[in-house]
């Protein structure tokens, strides 16, 4: 595949960050003891994640309005800097300057907490993200419980906002978000365990390990359950996200106002990051469990862990410039009566696989798979269009 | 249309204010809601009042004609026809063909532009982040770069005049709406495809907002609104104005009044004033633009004196019947002046469809009735 | 397809060509229209009608409008204001001694063109103005309502080229009927003609 000569640099681009690490701790050694070290190492770690973290959210959001306007037939942002590059930092140094509102009746210390709580998860999650070969910043070997966990966390800043602004359209919109939340927390749970099973680890690492294979076809996404595993996570993801189509309570043009209202500033700001930063982690880690994470021929992993994660979230943007809004009941029906059922036939269609992994098992799980969808759509008569019929008359 | 008496403290009483995104206009309404379902509606207009028939009554019958265009001023050119219509009713003015061909396609191109300003407008409320939107107005930008030439202004046009028009089409004109017919259907095509089937907007807007037929026809309410419940009424087909009874053109009608049928209705009227534009291009003669006895007027208005009587025309407008009723007392200014909007006879509808339906689908039904707001407070 | 989930996929295919097309068509078939403005400017359309101008042949003295006060009676939203001159003994000269156009009430309806029976005024295309203060900031005074007929082809050239054939065609026929002539008749046509 990569002849001798190039596999060596290859193998030295692809390990840069880490022998980067490696040489300040190499340095750091000769003067901190054993200890200190160790913890020097954990702080490098979180010191890459704290940077890492923003910029990538600065910049998704130029990327969003520059795709969007791409959609759209227009330009994005493009007048300051070159094709709109310093735009987030405009909008950083906006967000900055304006001026602090707390309601009058407002519950101050939880109005101050709710942005602050939310970004914790958001950050934290990092730590189990396997950006490329043996770049995971923490290995823990409950890695993914670990970002389930973890990313569950974020309902309770909503609703803290929400409860501290003391404002009964605030208040509407986050207990909505919050039940939006909860309710796609499931399908997302369920949606994972397939790929849990089939590598008989919960380690992000482990998980990317046991999809190697020759030609890259040992990825999950190439098995009956992977292709199902995979729509549901990236559906569930978008909706932990609030992002469109399941942007119900933070939609401007609806009547009741979104939980971050009374939000101005940096308060603002930090929401705002939190929510791109959960969009970048629920990406990275579809693109772990099911797309092979750092895997792929000739460019280094790392390369290729955010082209991936890059990709998905292309679709994401994509799906925002596409779709009009759910309903809340259509959104609520949507994950219990449709993505529930459809998750819990994957886990009986991955035990299958896990016996017979040949063609007999693609044939029944297409089987299986059909027969389900019919039912389920049957089911669920509120989702399908209708068939309409125009007159004319004269 | 009084509000209930809220002594159940679960009901909660929102005002969508004059300032919201979606309500196009300066409109405000009152909904009381019991948790998700809305129990009373109020809407409450006059933010826009420019005493528009109050200006009318002290100018001469032509400089009305400019005021005309700023009452639906999404399709300035319907109420232009409206008004020059009705005028020549009362004074008895005939109008040369060549002229009436070119107010026909002038209509139709209107209700094109509005059309799709509408449902442009009520994919954006529905949340498509300006996407159906902005491809809808691309191609209103093309009608509206040829309405510049033909008449000099985008959307203000002023270009009817009593007995004809003021400017005749030259043939690089006409070519140009030749093309613009041409290249609609596939822009359609591609509106269609991206919305027509598509679950998320299907299930938004199916039987929501139904409105049966005999409550519209009830309540006065006219326009695609009107034949999106049902009922087979379209001014064009029942007055015979103008030339339409030369046309070939059928009257989409819809079956069930929901938000989707009124969506999907006035996409099939797109493609019916499609039609009707490809035939008038074909047949349009040479000739006149202006009836001979109305030229000296167009220089002296003051002279302009119609007959005393009263006359009231109408016009299918795209948002339904726009009507004009005018007194003539003798003298150059109208004695008195109203206008039908159907804007705010529409609007009456307004609570009976959303009665039982969710928050998040008054904004929606409120924008498939189509209203604009310099036409409901005149 | 009756597939669920087909109608969402058509969609996305939509978007998706618009996406790619917006790379590298055309403006006017589909790509990106945007006119960067104000390095850009969109193309000009000849009848355009924004605020009214003043026509002058030759030079500022020789206006053409004669102060009849018909555009100041006709305009719907009266923002015209007309003062004629008076010449030394206390007669009309024919010539406006205060031409005003409050910018900010005309409306752009163009009546003033049409009834004007000197052909003097027209309707300008500029429509970068901009103003201090609303109540006297856009109020027009004659020197900055004038513009030379150059001007005016420029801007206009069928409507200025029809009008001044008729100019042209009318002091032909002014000079012809002035000329003496073997049976000179009753001349009671004056200067202009006032035709439509």
């Amino acid at each position: 595949m990569i002849p001798p000569m190039l596999r060596g640099i290859e193998f030295n681009v692809d390990m840069i960050f880490v022998t980067a690490k490696a040489w300040i701790l190499s340095l750091l050694a000769q003067f901190l003891p054993a200890w200190l070290l160790v913890l020097a190492s954990i702080v490098i770690s979180g010191v890459v994640i704290l940077c890492l973290g923003p910029v990538i959210m600065m910049y998704l959001t130029l990327l969003e309005r520059k795709l969007l306007g791409r959609i759209q037939n227009r330009y994005g942002p493009n007048r300051v800097g070159k094709w709109g590059l310093l735009q987030p930092i405009a909008d950083g140094i906006k967000m900055f300057t304006k001026e602090d509102i707390v309601p009058a009746n407002a519950d101050k210390i939880v109005h101050l907490l709710a942005p602050i709580v939310i970004v914790v998860p958001a950050l934290m999650v990092f730590l189990v993200v396997p950006f490329g070969e043996r770049m995971t910043a923490v290995n823990l070997n409950i890695g993914l419980l670990f970002f389930i966990a973890v990313s569950s966390i974020t309902i309770l800043p909503i609703f803290m906002g929400s409860w501290a602004s003391r404002n009964k359209y605030s208040l509407l919109g986050g207990m909505r978000t919050a039940a939006q939340m909860i309710s796609y927390e499931i399908p997302m749970t369920l949606a994972v365990v397939p790929a849990i099973m089939m590598s008989q680890s919960l380690s992000t690492n482990t998980i990317v390990l046991s999809q190697v294979g020759d030609y890259d076809l040992h990825w999950y996404i190439f098995t009956p359950w992977g292709i199902v595993g995979f729509i549901v996570f990236f559906l569930c993801a978008t909706a932990e996200c609030n992002r469109p189509p399941f942007d119900l309570p933070e939609a401007e043009s609806e009547l009741v106002a979104g939980f971050h209202t009374e939000y101005s500033g940096m308060k603002f700001a930090l929401f705002y990051m939190a929510e791109y930063m959960n969009a970048f982690t629920l990406c990275a880690i579809a693109a772990t469990l099911f797309l092979g994470g750092w895997q792929g021929p000739f460019l280094p992993s790392w390369l290729w862990f955010f082209g991936k994660t890059f990709l998905l979230i292309c679709v994401m943007i994509w799906f925002r410039g596409t779709f009009p809004r759910f309903r809340v009941d259509h959104l609520m029906g949507f994950a219990w009566k449709f993505l529930l059922p459809l998750t819990l036939l994957n886990i009986l269609l991955t035990a299958l696989w896990q016996f017979t992994s040949n063609l007999a098992a693609w044939f029944w799980s297409i089987l299986i798979l059909g027969i389900s969808l019919w039912t389920l759509v049957k089911l669920n008569r509120t989702f399908v269009p209708e068939k309409r019929h125009y007159p004319m008359g004269n | 249309m009084d509000l209930k008496n809220t002594e159940n403290a679960s009901t909660l009483e929102i005002n969508f204010g004059p300032q919201h995104p979606s309500t196009h206009g300066v409109f405000r309404m009152i909904v009381q809601l019991e948790g998700e379902k809305v129990c009373g509606l109020k809407p409450i207009f006059g933010y826009l009042h420019r005493n528009h028939e109050q200006i009318a009554e002290n100018l001469p019958y032509a400089a009305i004609m400019p005021y005309t265009d700023r009452l639906d001023y999404v399709n300035a050119l319907t109420n232009n026809f409206g008004y020059a219509l009705t005028v020549e009713k009362l004074a008895g003015l005939e109008v040369p063909e060549r002229a009436e061909f070119i107010r026909v396609i002038m209509a139709e191109l209107a209700r094109i532009v509005n059309h799709i300003a509408v449902i442009g407008f009520m994919l954006n409320d529905l949340g498509a982040f300006f996407t159906p939107l902005l491809y809808a107005f691309r191609e209103r930008e093309r009608i509206l770069d040829l309405f510049e030439t033909i008449t000099g202004s985008r959307l203000m046009c002023n270009f009817f005049r009593f007995g004809g028009v003021k400017r005749d089409l030259t043939k690089e004109n006409l070519a140009t709406i030749q093309q613009i017919v041409d290249k609609f259907p596939a822009f359609l095509k591609e509106f269609e495809a991206l919305l027509s089937q598509n679950e998320i907007l299907c299930m938004r807007c199916q039987n929501v907002g139904i409105l049966s037929a005999a409550d519209a026809t009830n309540a006065g309410i006219t326009g695609p609104v009107l034949r999106a419940s049902g009922v087979n009424y379209d001014i064009r087909k029942v007055d015979h104005y103008s030339i339409y009874d030369r046309f070939d053109f059928k009257i989409p009608l819809g079956e069930k009044g929901d938000v989707y049928d009124r969506y999907y209705v006035r996409i099939l009227e797109i493609r019916e004033s499609l039609k009707i534009l490809d035939q008038a291009l074909a047949r349009i003669p040479q000739g006149e633009i202006i009836n001979k006895k109305a030229i000296p007027f167009l220089k002296m208005p003051r002279n302009f004196k119609p007959p005393v009587g009263e006359a009231y025309g109408r016009v299918e407008a795209p948002k339904g019947e726009l009507g004009y009723y005018i007194v003539s007392d003798g003298t150059p200014q109208p004695w008195r002046y109203h206008v039908r909007a159907p804007s705010l006879i529409n609007l009456t509808a307004l609570e009976a469809m959303c009665l039982g339906q969710k928050v998040a689908d008054a904004v929606i039904i409120l924008g498939s009735i189509d209203i604009v707001l310099g036409e409901t407070d005149r | 397809m009756t597939v669920f989930g087909w109608g969402v996929f058509k969609g996305m295919m939509v978007t998706l060509k618009n996406f790619l097309t917006s790379y590298y068509r055309k403006p006017d078939e589909g790509g990106i229209f945007t006119v960067q403005y104000p390095e850009e400017r969109e193309k000009k359309i000849e009848n355009f009608r924004n605020f009214p101008f003043l026509v002058y042949d030759e030079t500022p003295g020789k206006i053409r409008c004669v102060a009849c006060g018909i555009c100041e009676r006709e305009c719907p939203t009266k923002c015209i204001h007309i003062e004629m001159e008076l010449d030394a003994t206390g007669k009309p000269a024919r010539k406006p001694a205060v031409f005003d156009i409050d910018y900010g009430l005309c409306m752009n309806c163009g009546m003033c063109e049409e009834v004007c029976p000197f052909d003097s005024i027209f309707m300008d295309h500029v429509f970068e103005i901009t103003a201090p203060e609303r109540q006297t900031g856009l109020v027009r005074h004659k020197d900055a309502l004038l513009k030379a007929n150059e001007y005016f082809q420029k801007i206009r050239p069928t409507l200025a080229s029809v009008i001044d054939q008729k100019r042209k065609a009318a002091e032909e026929k002014k000079k012809a009927a002035a000329a003496p002539q073997p049976v000179p008749p009753p001349s009671t046509g004056g200067p202009t003609q006032g035709a439509v």
